[in-house]
């Protein structure tokens, strides 16, 4: 019997693959609380730098496994919250690289958009269809697409159903870069290996407050980049850095 | 190999599969069923694995001109009386995909033009890889005349291999391009012999059938965004695509035959 969710460590890596093919790596209840255990448990290794999510060639994840809910009840669905465990998924602090090919529909796309960097296969096809079947996006998807997108495309993209291509994904800003099906995968490794170099602390930092940009007020927001920044001087890697560039060396991190 | 089309003819021979549009009576005129049948047979030909180049031709005496007006009429008069009949949906549905399927097709594509190519029929033919025509061949823009649009990605195919000048010319005045012309052009990439076309054509699909199939594929794919990228976009993208070029078997053993001096055996990978 195959697992829902392949994790393993590679090098300084936490590498978790979404593994239900017949499903097209839709993501059922059980299968979403193994990838965020997967991934809390990478955020909380001192050894792992970054992590990175993906599906595969045909599949990056087609959605949330609707069997399960859809004949529940209003009462029911309020029990279950399954939602909630998203915000798990949320609140990792390490960055998330996503190898995203093929379908990345549904709960597949608001995957995708909790993660941080995409790297996206020419074939990727990203769509929100919720409204097709008497629902909406419930992880994020309504306000994510928004924020990165606009209204004027997200309502087009959230109420028609439609898909759209890797290329209008990179235009519209829902992923970072889109190379040819056979390097999107090594690329995306490639991304993670870099960050794994980088000091950590400044990645950690970095990525909270890039996503504390949409979150309030631009004035709280460079505040919070302010605070941050100057948070980052009690480390040993901001006075390696900035030492070495002086120096004209290259750094040596610690991680500390 | 079976064959139950009916308005086309396919063959399997060498690598080479031979797509014969077959309404010989009516210059291969395409309709509802060779629209279908001829996205099927390039359906075929992808997931074959023993093909390794598709050649397109006609028979007869025409290669194919174009839309079966006929059929228009019929599709028209009945919009009349009911749902209005409307172009969009029959470019979507039928020419649109069968353009782009050959212009993405992962195996080269070789259009034997053994006669007229007209209307939807050329813009088939620009979608291939190459064109070998033969003498009495010729190509005809047989839109305006019918008060259309040139389709089948004409406009924009025509206008990479012959340039915004002679395309316009060919377009809006509508007129006949023989072989000749059509060679002066940088339109086709061969002409020959009526009677040679077939001898040609053969020779260059095997040649196309025997090179490693993963660089042919490749190849393609750069030059589709010849249009679209820049010079930094694509060094690039012919950065990834030879990456994964480069690990081919066929390629380490090319490298290898070469520096031992004797022909590469290629696998297909």
């Amino acid at each position: 019997m195959s697992e829902p969710i392949v994790s393993e460590k590679q090098e300084r890596i936490g590498l978790v693959r979404i593994n239900r093919p017949d499903k097209l790596n839709a993501v059922d209840l059980e299968t979403m609380d193994r990838l965020v255990t997967a991934m809390e448990h990478f955020d909380r290794d001192p050894e792992v730098r970054c992590m990175l999510l993906t599906g595969d060639e045909r599949a990056f994840g087609a959605g949330v496994d609707i069997t399960e809910m859809a004949d529940a009840s209003m009462a029911e669905m309020y029990y279950r919250n399954q939602f909630a465990r998203w915000d798990q998924l949320w609140a990792v602090q390490k960055p998330i690289v996503a190898a995203v090919s093929g379908y990345a529909i549904g709960g597949g796309c608001e995957l995708v958009m909790s993660c941080d960097i995409i790297i996206a296969s020419e074939t990727a096809r990203f769509g929100q269809p919720e409204t097709g079947i008497g629902v909406i996006p419930g992880a994020g998807g309504t306000q994510r697409v928004t924020r990165a997108i606009g209204k004027a495309r997200a309502m087009d993209l959230i109420l028609t159903g439609r898909m759209i291509t890797a290329q209008e994904a990179l235009e519209a800003g829902l992923v970072s870069r889109v190379v040819p099906l056979e390097n999107y995968y090594d690329e995306a490794l490639g991304v993670c290996r870099e960050l794994a170099k980088r000091p950590p602390l400044a990645l950690r930092l970095a990525k909270e407050a890039i996503l504390r940009a949409h979150a309030g007020s631009l004035r709280d927001g460079l505040d919070y980049e302010r605070k941050l920044f100057y948070t980052l001087f009690a480390t040993d890697d901001q006075k390696e850095g900035m030492r070495a560039f002086i120096e004209k060396r290259p750094p040596v991190y610690v991680g500390r | 190999m079976a064959n139950s089309f009916g308005t086309l003819k396919t063959s399997l021979q060498d690598g080479v599969f031979t797509i014969t549009l077959n309404r010989p009576d009516v210059l291969n005129v395409c309709n509802e069923q060779m629209g279908s049948e001829l996205s099927a047979a390039l359906k075929t030909a992808q997931r074959e694995k023993t093909a390794r180049c598709v050649v397109l031709t006609g028979a007869g005496r025409a290669f194919c001109a174009g839309q079966d007006l006929r059929e228009l009429d019929e599709l028209q008069s009945a919009g009349d009386r009911g749902e209005k009949f409307s172009f969009g949906p029959l470019l979507r549905a039928r020419y649109n995909p069968l353009a782009v399927r050959l212009r993405t097709f992962e195996k080269p594509v070789v259009a034997a033009v053994n006669g007229i190519a007209a209307g939807a029929g050329a813009g088939l033919a620009f979608a291939a890889d190459l064109r070998i025509c033969a003498r009495s061949a010729a190509f005809k823009m047989a839109f305006v005349d019918l008060g259309l649009v040139p389709d089948t990605g004409a406009t924009l195919t025509l206008v990479q291999h012959v340039g915004y000048a002679r395309a316009a010319e060919l377009c809006l005045l509508g007129e006949k391009l023989s072989a000749e012309e059509a060679l002066g052009y940088g339109l086709v990439n061969r002409v020959v012999a009526d009677e040679e076309l077939q001898s040609v054509t053969d020779q260059i699909a095997g040649r196309l059938a025997s090179w490693p199939p993963r660089a042919i594929a490749l190849t393609k794919r750069a030059l589709n965004q010849a249009w679209t990228a820049g010079l930094e976009e694509q060094l690039e993208y012919e950065a990834f695509l030879q990456t994964t070029a480069g690990r081919t078997a066929d390629h380490r053993e090319a490298v290898r035959a070469f520096l031992e001096k004797r022909k590469p055996k290629f696998q297909g990978k």
